[in-house]
């Protein structure tokens, strides 16, 4: 009795540890980054970014079943405008953007902006959802990604093509995985819910959930929406860490790179996501080191024969719909306080 | 008191996390123990100096990477053979960028904290070095981009500089050239808007040719990897012009020339040093000869320098120079000419000697750093004929 | 008006080349059902395989077109092998499985194509040898017309013919509309399902690969990402003229040719690229089943 009250309270049964997490990351933040090499802290800070575009990918590919390629359409939203509202505070509030505490409460603001005018144009791509499935979603997505990116070629207080230089460079790690944890944390939460549920009956067969009284269309929006947030978040990021903007970095390729990760880590898995995502980021520059070697870059060679083999011959991913501790013995789940298996 | 409960499975999941933080922790951790003793190692007692070059070596626009790197790469062999620098040898350390600013910037971050580069070169593309020098700045790295012509990237910091001339230089070379020596006062322009190059270059030479009395009578624009302009050119056409600007990359313009030829229209092209590659005229044929373009040297040029660097670089590598292939040469050897005058290889008094560069003759020209740290240089414009890219005249600022 | 007319003319042009690559997209949607995302790399690999043959043989520019047949030839036939290859390996394995399976390994096979393409063929442009050039250009007044894409449209317009005689006339087409209809009761019927879809690939990449040598005399700069717009491009026309309709594939081509000439001759060029994914989101909110594709229709 005791023991199962001392769970509730301080063990992993409460939100008291996801504040932990937060808590943990501010630490990091604090006593370590300064330590950390530039160039292995550059890999862990796309890495957080990836993770939170896998993340916010896998809620539309993976538990909803629709198929968006356009994510990088949604990150450059989210991108553009967060670093056009930076640029524009810095610009206005002059000496008083140097003190952190203004400027990063400005960066907050700036990334939650971006990430609400990127879920506003999830809600517009989300709605053909209504009526295109599978393959014509995945393209009418993918054209959607670069209309936004041939827009913002055509916006020229943006920078079009020249790029936007000079963004502030406000992510932190504190930022970045403090907002990986977040993600994780609305995401996985969302899918727990009654909401999630009818994100997954959606995915498992649509006539079936209608008849359940679920409202597809509203289903499926709501999750292009809340996906495109948090691409949007994750673009927020990039641009204050890159502190460069250019509408090449955002072409269909990227959005590719998102979806492999999610591929990989198995759609409808959110650690299979965190984990693939770290993984591929490492790898990508472990590679490196290969194409001394031969000389050309095998990296996207590779990568796709990857996502090949994959469907071929394990079409799940690395976890399917399963979560990393789903494959932990069963006395270590128990201690987590986990009794079946997952569904 | 009342528990904020969670279900099972979000505990899972983040218990899966705490676990992930945890090993990232240690591993970062043990870094960060070790950085500081390989810096104290390596900067003193290292016998090589070694400089970091960012190139797009693969990826659409590889030629571009693949010249300068070339050019680079036959400089350092150069000064080995004859030496090296303060009894040390250099050591060039070429990576990949794809030609992705975000890629640039990892690599870099690289070169800089866990090669220790004494110096960067790079990268071809001003949107390239943009995301780049930032950091090369933090670190009080010098960087100098060989062939970066937007005056922004100059502007990010006092340790960059680049040993091209800048685009209003080049808009302004070929709008004096189209006025004085063509003696046009028509001209249509044709921009690449994918490409922040190109859209630049317009800009300057229509305001130079504006204020030198010429016309634009027609703006049109494509994006790089379009295959058809016959639409744009015929709307050109309607315009009459006496020549086109196309300040792109050869790889459209080749395609241009070819098309305009079809529509009947018979006028001449200008362009950039984006056209300076042996595949325009491979790609375009005979549309394209009678077409005139600004670049950073020609081959032509009788100068002993010139002629001797040409002569044993076609030893080496079998094909003559191109212009990015000279300016990478050019890149190293000021930055090695900076680092002879400094005694010890500190990397703020190599910025001070590149930023004293005097008279430097290059392959390039003469080559003065400026205030801006941008070279004070001529530029050449060449015509296109059926034997290759003949001289036409040089340009001085 | 001239320049009206000229606009015409290239718009026409331009959507002749988007048909040949349509027309094999949409005979390998209407008979599985699948986007084939590689469609684009199979057609840059055609253009590759004339750029290397017309090398082999030593072809020199001539105006008599016997050269560019027997590279047509070998193209096509190389790029139908591609196809083939294609369906049998990573297609093939997966017809069972999840709709989304199936196109991710397509989106695979278009990333790994373009990707090795880079590695082999090298990533900067190759110059594709102009091993037919008809002897001028016609000229009316003020209006050109470029021979050899009269040629193209011409030979769309007659493959277009052609496959529709084989879907409607033959018992190969007969089998294809079955297939098209449902594999397993056409498989109950006797008809060979495996080989029909196989044919249907090597068709459609073999047109591709034609497509692809006929763009690279037209244009001749080739290099491996040069499939990635016209086969998206080619894919709307198809869903424009409604997808799985032969006759569709060809006219929605041209129509995309000549709304991106209008577009850019007198709007904004720098939309372009933008113009064919908006008339894409267009057409399958308001009328996805094209121009020309109806619900009662037959599809292959």
């Amino acid at each position: 009795m005791e023991v199962e009250n001392f769970r509730t309270r301080f063990g992993l049964n409460s939100l008291w540890m996801w504040f932990f997490l937060l808590a943990n990351v501010i630490l990091f933040q604090i006593f370590f980054v300064g330590h950390i090499a530039p160039y292995a802290f550059s890999i862990v800070m796309y890495a957080g970014i990836n993770i939170i575009l896998a993340v916010s990918l896998n809620l539309v590919n993976g538990f909803t079943g629709q198929f968006s390629m356009g994510h990088a359409g949604f990150m450059a939203v989210g991108a553009y405008t967060s670093a056009f509202l930076t640029g524009y505070f810095q610009l206005h509030l002059g000496e008083s953007f140097s003190n952190p505490l203004i400027s990063n409460s400005l960066f907050f603001l700036a990334l939650v902006i971006g990430g609400l005018l990127s879920a506003g144009f999830g809600y517009i791509v989300g709605l053909p959802s209504l009526r295109l499935k599978g393959d014509y979603l995945a393209i009418v997505t993918l054209g959607f990604g670069e209309i936004i990116r041939v827009l913002i070629l055509n916006m020229d207080f943006l920078g079009a093509a020249r790029g936007m230089p000079g963004i502030a460079g406000l992510s932190n790690f504190a930022w970045v995985y403090g907002l990986v944890v977040i993600t994780i944390f609305f995401i996985s939460r969302i899918i727990q819910s009654a909401h999630g549920r009818a994100l997954m009956a959606v995915r498992e067969d649509e006539i079936a959930a209608q008849a359940m009284g679920i409202n597809v269309t509203q289903t499926k929006v709501r999750a292009f929406v809340i996906g495109s947030f948090f691409a949007g978040i994750a673009g927020g990021l990039f641009a204050h860490y890159l502190s460069f903007l250019s509408p090449a970095i955002f072409d269909f390729n990227k959005s590719f790179e998102i979806i492999i990760m999610v591929v990989l880590g198995g759609m409808g898995s959110i650690t299979g996501s965190f984990i693939a995502a770290l993984f591929l980021t490492v790898l990508r520059e472990a590679l490196r080191g290969l194409q001394d070697i031969t000389k050309v870059d095998l990296r996207m060679v590779i990568y796709s024969l990857v996502l090949i083999l994959l469907m071929l011959t394990r079409p799940n991913g690395l976890f399917g719909k399963k979560e990393f501790f789903d494959f932990l013995p069963r006395r270590i789940r128990h201690f987590f306080g986990r009794r079946g298996p997952a569904t | 008191m009342k528990a904020l409960k969670l279900t099972n499975r979000s505990n899972l999941i983040l218990a899966t996390l705490l676990v992930t933080a945890g090993i990232f922790n240690t591993s970062c951790t043990k870094e960060e123990n070790k950085s500081p003793e390989i810096a104290k190692a390596q900067t003193p007692q290292s016998e090589e100096i070694k400089i970091g070059l960012v190139g797009s070596l693969t990826g659409g626009q590889a030629s571009f990477g693949q010249s300068t790197q070339k050019g680079a790469e036959f400089a350092v062999n150069e000064i080995n053979n004859g030496g090296g620098v303060a009894g040390k040898k250099l050591k060039l350390i070429s990576l990949d960028d794809q030609g992705k600013p975000e890629e640039a910037a990892t690599v870099v971050t690289r070169l800089i904290s866990q090669d220790k580069v004494t110096a960067i070169l790079g990268e071809v593309a001003s949107s390239i070095s943009l995301a780049m020098a930032p950091i090369a700045q933090k670190n009080k790295i010098p960087m100098i981009t060989p062939s970066s012509t937007n005056p922004k990237v100059t502007e990010i910091g006092d340790f960059i500089f680049r040993v091209c001339f800048i685009d209003p230089f080049q808009g302004s070379v070929m709008a004096k050239f189209a006025t004085e020596d063509l003696k046009i006062k028509k001209v249509a322009v044709l921009t690449d808007v994918k490409n922040d190059y190109s859209v630049g270059l317009a800009q300057f030479f229509k305001d130079k040719f504006t204020s030198l009395g010429g016309k634009i009578v027609v703006e049109q624009s494509y994006s790089a990897g379009d295959m058809d302009f016959k639409s744009q050119l015929t709307s050109i056409k309607a315009k009459n012009p006496d020549a086109i600007y196309v300040p792109g990359y050869y790889t459209e313009v080749a395609l241009i020339a070819r098309q305009a030829k079809g529509l009947g229209l018979n006028v001449p092209l200008m362009g950039g040093d984006g056209w300076d590659s042996p595949k325009l005229q491979e790609i375009g044929g005979k549309a394209i000869e009678g077409s005139y373009f600004s670049s950073h040297y020609s081959a032509e040029d009788k100068s002993p320098i010139v002629q001797e660097f040409i002569e044993k670089f076609k030893k080496t590598y079998g094909i003559v120079p191109d212009a990015l292939t000279a300016l990478g040469y050019d890149a190293v050897k000021v930055l090695v000419e900076a680092m002879k005058r400094t005694d010890n290889l500190d990397t703020t008094k190599i910025r001070n000697e590149i930023a004293s560069t005097k008279n430097y003759q290059g392959v390039t020209g003469l080559i003065t750093i400026d205030e801006k740290r941008n070279p004070v240089k001529s530029a050449v414009v060449l015509k296109v004929v059926s034997t290759g890219f003949k001289y036409q005249t040089t340009v001085n600022p | 008006m001239s320049e009206f007319l000229q606009h015409v003319i290239n718009g026409v042009s331009l959507g002749s080349i988007y048909a040949l690559i349509a027309l094999g997209y949409t005979m390998v949607f209407g008979i599985l059902g699948l986007i084939n995302f590689a469609h684009g790399e199979v057609y840059m690999l055609g253009a590759f395989s004339g750029y290397y043959f017309s090398r082999w043989f030593h072809l020199q520019e001539s105006s008599s077109p016997s050269g560019l047949f027997l590279v047509l030839a070998l193209s096509m036939a190389t790029s139908g092998l591609a196809g083939f290859i294609i369906e049998r390996l990573a297609y093939r394995p997966l017809r069972q499985s999840p709709r989304i399976n199936l196109l991710i390994t397509a989106v695979g096979v278009s990333l790994f194509l373009q990707f090795s393409g880079q590695v082999i063929f090298g990533a900067d442009p190759q110059s594709f040898p102009q091993i037919y050039q008809p002897a001028e250009q016609w000229n009316f007044g003020d209006i050109s017309i470029n021979p050899l894409q009269a040629t193209v449209l011409g030979i769309s317009i007659g493959l277009m013919a052609l496959l529709q005689f084989i879907i409607y006339f033959t018992r190969f087409g007969r089998a294809m509309r079955a297939v098209s209809f449902d594999h397993n009761l056409a498989s109950l019927m006797g008809i060979p399902t495996n080989q029909i879809i196989s044919f249907t690939f090597v068709l459609g990449s073999a047109l591709a690969g034609a497509a692809g040598v006929l763009v690279g005399l037209i244009y001749p700069r080739i290099e491996p990402l040069m499939g990635v717009m016209p086969g998206l491009k080619a894919f709307v026309s198809a869903v424009l003229g409604g997808i799985g309709s032969i006759v569709g594939a060809v006219v929605g081509a041209i129509t995309l040719g000549l709304a991106e000439e209008f577009l850019v001759g007198y709007w904004k060029p720098s939309y372009r690229d933008a113009l064919a994914f908006a008339v894409l989101i267009l057409i399958l909110l308001f009328k996805p089943t094209g121009l020309f594709g109806k619900k009662t229709s037959e599809k292959v």
